[in-house]
């Protein structure tokens, strides 16, 4: 490993509120964003809660064509990136744009643009040979979501190495750990990376559906989603994105940059066990933590704060609350753990960026974000999951971790830079 | 830095299952594009695809398998199978962590997403799947291939459209040099469906001749877009050390790696290929006379085939390398077009044999020694390119074990 990786700008659009401060208000007041579902009619589904975002792309500085050219999710990363750059105090003309690259994290890419186009091409299902005069012009970014990472390289003018990371889940994670592989050995000097996505659309939910992953808990929505709690049963579905410039620390610090955080060290492992199930032990997201806080430098005891993935289901939790203990042994109980899900809701691909930008600012602010609506323990989940209210406290060294659909288990430390 | 190598190739391809057919078919310029034979494609502007031949799912997987993927899974799983095999690996015999998985892809299992969509919009959401939530999405190949193989070790998954087989293989490389260990990395693609085809139509990069010898025809004054394929191929990747250690056969070694992402196209600037390679090549510490063929993108769009050729004569001048594009045999194959490219690269340098590029009339003010005829030629390195729409670029250096290590940049 040659250079250190370090944050120098945030980006966030998250239910609740755009812009990162909106976001942080949210969390450190521990108030929720999940409602009942209003982009489209939700009666015909199980689970009718999702935490959406109030986005209009105009008023963002999106052009028509580009409004017209983007599916939301890559709306959304675009936007989100351009409030990274313009906070880490970068402008363009100080780039060489060969050396700076693009990593865009996505789950589900532009299923929202699929969906509709789906709809449209197929005359609402009617026909198997579907109809090509019928569909959008720019079907194929929709179909391929390397578009996200185009997009962003189109309106930051990076020109080195772009690409999109979609583990599922835990995209959010692996992408931003992709793009400081590329800023430690030196590729780059500046990576634009994050996350995004935005599922909530009627194949999504009926996917989920089918398998009973997210809440059916249609009557109390700004309640919905507990992880931790012994009443969970789902996540609640969310969209958003989180983007990041990532620098070398001698950048950052030769340019006075304001520096949140290192990224001080990732691992991700694959569970090899069920494409959406989990093994209760949590194995293998205790290997991917141990990995991290290796290659952190880290020992158990430094952690100050665990940003989890919970997501509220009841095989995640538990799954995740063994792997802390696994990997942390004692410490697990000492750390307090809280999943900020039960505020923004699960953003699929997305999230893991949205967790990063969240433990970043836990490092800013010494604040760790509560988990809302946590009222009954589950014997089961017996750590100290910061219920409620948000807690002021030193915050130096923050383990954030992801698990996702196809096995995937990504931890990442994040280190304030004294 | 640690040499990486590859000591395994499983290949699913449209002018052969598995790769001593895929090879025979490609050294000796048998073509496996066709009429779209998987739907009624006749309705389209587009009627030509290349599809894997004699591939039984059944033969190969168990039956559990068979409703919760998608065709173009169920094909990479076949090819994670080969490429295991052929390399001596057991996975069970490995360390618990000691195994990764990386690969490509571009729009999923997006055949298996058109008959969710339709369940949904057609008869209501109770009908959709309960595979959907993991059977189209980017991830899927990976997660397969892990648990069918209980591979525990890094996992991955890169979209950077027909670029991302070599990004992909190139950060198994990377994890590879990071952590040691085993990554399979690849990619196996295919969205030959209706709704995958009404995509692609948009793209506006299909060839709408339905003619199979000259459809997609790269290099040629008229060159008119190509023919999409599926299939792809993945590779074992290991450290070289380790491999002699345990008496592996080695194909040849990852030497040199670049990726790029175009200017806005507004802007007039030169797009970004040239200096992929460029990086590329200095990440191997060679020179372009050092290169002994290059397999070329190969897109047929006119603008795009002179991008390339001026990019590959910058480095080399006019002529100066043998080039060579035998996807016109198979097809563009998306993400999997890296990767089975590095495979063909690697049975050319073993066998030296160049194969050819089946393409009618090719322009000779592109200035490029196409090899249109299987060529014998000793080599030891070969440069492949790869550009994925939007304007992603990567390039990648193979070299056969015999040829020299170079010394670090």
């Amino acid at each position: 490993m040659g250079h250190r990786a370090v944050i120098t700008g945030i980006g966030v659009t998250a239910p609740g509120g755009i812009g990162t401060k909106a976001f942080w208000n949210l969390l450190a007041e521990g108030r929720t964003a999940t409602r009942t579902i209003s982009f489209f009619d939700p009666a015909p589904f199980r689970s009718r809660v999702a935490a959406e975002i109030d986005f209009d792309p105009e008023a963002h500085g999106l052009g028509p064509q580009e409004i017209r050219r983007m599916d939301r999710g890559a709306q959304l990363a675009v936007v989100t990136a351009a409030e990274a750059l313009a906070d880490s105090g970068l402008e363009q003309g100080d780039l060489d744009p060969h050396r700076v690259g693009v990593t865009v994290g996505t789950a589900v890419g532009a299923t929202m643009g699929l969906d509709q186009e789906y709809r449209v091409v197929s005359d609402g299902g009617r026909l198997d040979l579907v109809d090509h005069a019928y569909a959008v012009p720019h079907l194929y970014d929709y179909f391929v979501p390397s578009s996200f990472a185009k997009e962003v390289a189109w309106s930051t003018g990076a020109e080195g190495p772009a690409t999109v990371v979609s583990t599922g889940c835990t995209s959010g994670l692996d992408a931003v750990g992709h793009a400081i592989e590329l800023v430690r050995d030196g590729e780059v000097d500046v990576m634009i990376a994050g996350a995004s996505d935005a599922p909530i659309s009627p194949i999504t939910v009926a996917c989920f559906d089918a398998i009973k992953a997210t809440t059916a808990r249609n009557d109390d929505p700004e309640h919905a989603s507990r992880p931790f709690d012994g009443s969970r049963n789902g996540f609640v579905l969310g969209e958003g994105s989180a983007m990041f410039v990532i620098e070398s620390l001698e950048r950052a610090r030769r340019r006075g940059a304001h520096i949140y955080a290192e990224i001080a060290g990732f691992a991700t492992r694959c569970n090899a066990f069920h494409m959406t199930g989990l093994r209760p032990d949590g194995r293998e997201m205790a290997e991917a933590i141990s990995r991290a806080m290796d290659e952190a430098r880290t020992d158990p005891a430094d952690v100050d704060y665990i940003n989890a993935h919970g997501s509220g289901t009841k095989q995640n939790d538990r799954h995740e609350t063994a792997a802390f203990k696994r990997s942390l042994g004692e410490h697990a109980y000492r750390a307090p753990v809280s999943s900020i899900k039960s505020m923004v809701g699960h953003s699929l691909g997305a999230i893991g960026s949205i967790e990063i930008a969240a433990s970043a600012l836990a490092i800013e602010y010494d604040l760790v974000p509560p988990t809302a609506n946590l009222h009954t323990p589950d014997p089961e989940c017996d750590l100290d999951y910061v219920p409620l209210t948000a807690r002021e406290q030193r915050t130096d060294t923050v383990l954030t971790v992801g698990s996702g659909f196809g096995g995937f288990q990504s931890a990442m430390v994040l280190r304030s830079v004294a | 830095m640690k040499s990486v190598v590859i000591t395994g190739t499983g290949v699913t391809a449209p002018n052969g299952l598995g790769k001593d057919d895929f090879w025979d078919a490609t050294r000796a310029g048998r073509t496996g594009i066709g009429p779209v034979g998987r739907f009624d494609a006749t309705g389209y502007p587009s009627t030509l695809a290349g599809e894997v031949p004699g591939f039984v799912a059944r033969d190969h997987l168990p039956s559990r398998l068979i409703p919760q993927t998608d065709h173009m899974t169920r094909l990479a799983l076949v090819a994670a199978d080969w490429a295991l095999a052929d390399a001596g690996i057991v996975p069970s015999e490995w360390p618990e962590f000691g195994i990764g998985v990386m690969t490509a892809s571009s729009s999923g299992g997006f055949e298996f997403g058109q008959g969710e969509l339709k369940n949904l919009w057609s008869k209501g959401g109770q009908y959709v799947s309960a595979y959907q939530s993991f059977a189209w999405f980017y991830a899927v190949n990976s997660g397969q291939i892990s648990i069918r193989n209980g591979l525990r070790g890094p996992g991955g998954v890169l979209v950077s459209d027909q670029a991302g087989g070599l990004d992909a293989v190139a950060q198994a490389r990377r994890q590879i040099r990071k952590g040691g260990g085993l990554v399979l990395a690849g990619g196996v693609d295919g969205s030959i469906c209706p709704w995958g085809w009404v995509a692609q139509i948009a793209g506006g990069r299909l060839s709408t001749d339905p003619d199979p010898g000259r459809a997609y025809r790269p290099f040629a004054a008229d060159a008119a877009g190509h023919v999409p394929g599926e299939g792809g191929a993945l590779l074992v990747m290991e450290e070289e050390d380790a491999a002699r250690a345990r008496g592996a056969r080695i194909y040849g070694r990852v030497a040199g790696y670049g990726s790029t992402f175009d200017p806005h196209p507004d802007t007039g600037r030169e797009p970004g290929l040239r200096r992929a390679a460029e990086i590329a090549l200095r990440d191997a510490a060679l020179r372009p006379s050092d290169i002994d063929v290059v397999f070329a993108d190969a897109a047929a769009i006119p603008d795009l085939d002179r991008v390339e050729a001026e990019a590959i004569n910058a480095l080399f001048g006019p002529g100066g390398v043998p080039v060579t594009a035998p996807q016109t045999m198979t097809g563009r194959l998306n993400s999997g077009a890296g990767p089975l490219a590095l495979s063909t690269a690697l049975y050319a340098m073993r066998d030296g044999l160049i194969p050819p590029t089946l393409t009618r009339d090719p322009s000779p003010a592109y200035g490029l020694d196409l090899v249109r005829d299987t060529r014998e030629a000793a080599m030891s390195t070969a440069l492949v390119l790869a550009r994925g729409q939007g304007g992603f670029n990567s390039a990648m250096v193979v070299a056969t074990a015999e040829a020299p290590v170079a010394a670090p940049a």
